[in-house]
């Protein structure tokens, strides 16, 4: 009988959400939190407190684009703290060396992601190494590399004007220049995931490996492939921070892999691959940031904001995250 | 012989990690200032022992096929918690170090539930625990402090007649009261069916689930074995993010550079110590050798990557392409 009213219950529901629930419960959630925000402080629905918002979750946007790109895959990518300090320490060192080195800043901190992503892809495409062992092994070698060349300390060279700009600027009245680049990013990624080979290509290997490999999919190139960008954008998020803060720290990407991965998950995208659209993942930054906002708002505690992540993402899980049954 | 022979093939990971080991270990004697003393043994054993706890916790979730990235939190949680507890007469010290070994079995019965019962990836699911457990660490800690009761903390920490060392000793105990039973008993070869195929495991009627929380259970109560060291070796609790990282990071290596297969139902916990030790003396030998301590990270990371390309040899004994994508 439950059954019954059940589909009947679902069947009037508007047909996005019947179509991705997890998606529309992300936006709930978040209409939920701004909610609960304005009851503590009215200033939390206002034009320039949502834009100073969404500035801050393009950060996270950027970095998480990449990771959903290889979760897409049912790959995971563990190397993002470290790709986006390598990323931001490398474009500022770059800008150490005149005005070729400031120009080049940026592609080259970008590009330095990319090897750390290339390292990873080499690994789990052609070595068939577990992703989430290379991609620590990766992350761990980074962080050497860096401990070698910083000594330890954060280093001293500083962002450039153009990578000031990109971060805090403004090229159209009103919105801030990372939220624009992370608007051309998304379209870039949601024109790739579904109207290019290389996107359907994602979905199958997602799905099922061998299928794809038998449809006559170069399965490795685009697993490859898709660790490159992922390591590119999350160096391309570290530049992005460094423009922001104004230079480069030791640890500055350790607190965006939870949040990036907690991101893509929260957004409805399978964790097994496969499964998930680009409007979760936005959905799920935009819930992340606005929880960190929230918490810190309320003058939570780190202890407090961590505690309540991890039993954020555990349940958003359970909700919707689970494995079938087995029988 | 055939006997033998399969023994040797079971254990064949087991006894490459301590042959590495042993060769590394009299690298590192030779060269030591100070040579062959017990000061020098028990100075390595304490620092890989911490370790060795971390690693062994780790083999038990791999040996199922899953991972457990909190494992570093747990053992920071643990850790935190000691130093508030750990103190006092003789019965407080006692109750107070039941108290650190339950919290490390609850979290990782924590793990275990909702990864088993609730169905979720290990990988996520202990990353989002990891992140509680370092909250609840922090809550405890939240600038590095407290103490230990320091007789408890010296005698485990020193030597047994002058000359063995008692972490050491403390560590092969462990293995006799947890690992050897539990990898004979019918739930620990559960654990080993389950991470082998645990669809096969299932149809033949097998407990996997059982078996898994068992193994999830018993890999946070050995975490909170090393957050209890921890503690004696400092004196005090911190919860130093970047610490419980590391450790869960040398946690896959050590598992790795023991012979224990990340895709499960291979290895075992002596091979994870062996190959925690080997990690420990490799990092060590460029103190030895008088390296830039700022170049450690940088060759524990290369190590890192050696050791878990080492398991692409396997591709050149496929022969069917298609088994690339299991």
């Amino acid at each position: 009988m439950s059954d019954t009213t059940l589909t009947g219950f679902t069947a009037r529901l508007p047909k996005f959400v019947r179509r991705d629930p997890a998606v529309a419960t992300a936006f709930a959630c978040i209409v939920l939190l701004l909610l609960v925000g304005s009851l503590y402080s009215p200033s939390f629905l206002k034009v320039d407190y949502l834009l100073q918002q969404l500035k801050v979750a393009s950060f996270l946007g950027v970095i998480a684009t990449g990771m959903m790109l290889v979760v897409l895959l049912g790959q995971i990518d563990l190397s993002v703290p470290w790709s986006v300090a390598v990323g931001a320490m490398m474009a500022c060192a770059a800008a150490a060396y005149g005005p070729l080195g400031s120009a080049l800043a940026v592609p080259f901190g970008i590009l330095c992601g990319v090897l750390i992503g290339l390292v990873n892809g080499i690994g789990v495409a052609y070595l068939r190494i577990p992703s989430m062992i290379i991609t620590l092994a990766t992350n761990a070698v980074a962080q050497g590399l860096m401990v070698v060349y910083t000594g330890g300390f954060s280093p001293q060279d500083s962002a450039t004007p153009a990578m000031r700009w990109l971060a805090t600027g403004f090229a159209i009245p009103g919105i801030p220049n990372s939220v624009l680049i992370w608007a051309l990013i998304g379209t870039g990624t949601v024109f790739l995931l579904t109207r290019t080979r290389f996107g359907r290509s994602v979905y199958g290997i997602g799905n099922r490996e061998r299928a794809a490999y038998l449809s006559g999919i170069d399965t490795r190139r685009i697993v490859l492939i898709a660790f490159a960008i992922c390591g590119g954008l999350a160096a391309c998020g570290g530049v992005l921070l460094a423009g922001y803060a104004s230079k480069a720290a030791q640890s500055m990407g350790d607190a965006y892999l939870l949040p990036a991965i907690a991101a893509v998950v929260l957004g409805g995208t399978s964790i097994l691959g496969g499964r998930g659209s680009y409007l979760g993942t936005i959905a799920g930054v935009i819930l992340i940031t606005l929880l960190q906002s929230i918490l810190s708002v309320m003058q939570m505690p780190e202890a407090g904001r961590q505690i309540i992540y991890g039993i954020v993402i555990v349940a958003m899980l359970l909700l919707y995250g689970r494995s079938p049954a087995s029988r | 012989m055939g006997e033998w022979r399969y023994w040797f093939a079971a254990q064949r990971g087991t006894l490459l990690a301590i042959a590495i080991f042993v060769v590394m270990f009299l690298i590192y004697i030779l060269n030591h200032p100070a040579g062959f003393t017990p000061n020098v043994v028990q100075t390595a054993s304490n620092k890989a022992v911490l370790l060795a706890f971390v690693a062994m916790a780790q083999t038990l979730v791999v040996i199922t096929a899953g991972i457990d990235l909190s494992i570093g939190m747990i053992f920071l949680l643990t850790n935190c918690l000691a130093s508030w507890l750990v103190l006092g007469t003789p019965t407080e010290t006692a109750f107070g170090v039941v108290v650190v070994l339950c919290a490390g079995l609850l979290c990782g019965a924590l793990n275990g539930a909702i990864v088993i019962y609730g169905r979720l990836q290990p990988i996520v699911a202990t990353i989002a625990t990891g992140a509680i457990f370092y909250g609840l660490a922090l809550l405890l800690r939240p600038f590095p402090g407290g103490s230990v009761n320091e007789d408890l903390a010296d005698f485990m920490t020193g030597k047994f007649f002058g000359v063995i060392p008692a972490s050491a000793v403390v560590l092969a105990a462990v293995v006799l009261v947890v690992w050897v039973p539990f990898s004979r008993s019918t739930l620990g070869r559960g654990a080993y069916a389950a991470g082998s195929s645990d669809v096969a495991a299932y149809m033949s009627g097998v407990p996997i689930r059982r078996s898994k929380f068992l193994a999830y259970s018993l890999a946070g109560l050995l975490a909170s074995i090393g957050g209890l060291f921890l503690t004696f070796f400092t004196y005090t609790g911190e919860a130093a993010f970047a610490s419980g990282n590391a450790y869960t990071l040398f946690s896959i290596a050590a598992v790795v550079l023991g012979g224990v297969s990340l895709f499960g139902g291979k290895g075992s916990a002596i091979g994870a110590i062996f190959g925690a030790l080997a990690f420990r003396t490799i990092g060590d030998l460029l103190f030895v050798f008088d390296f830039d301590p700022l170049w450690q990270p940088l060759f524990q990371g290369v190590i890192l990557l050696i050791a878990v390309s080492l398991g692409a040899f396997a591709l050149f004994r496929v022969r069917n392409r298609l088994e690339w994508f299991l």
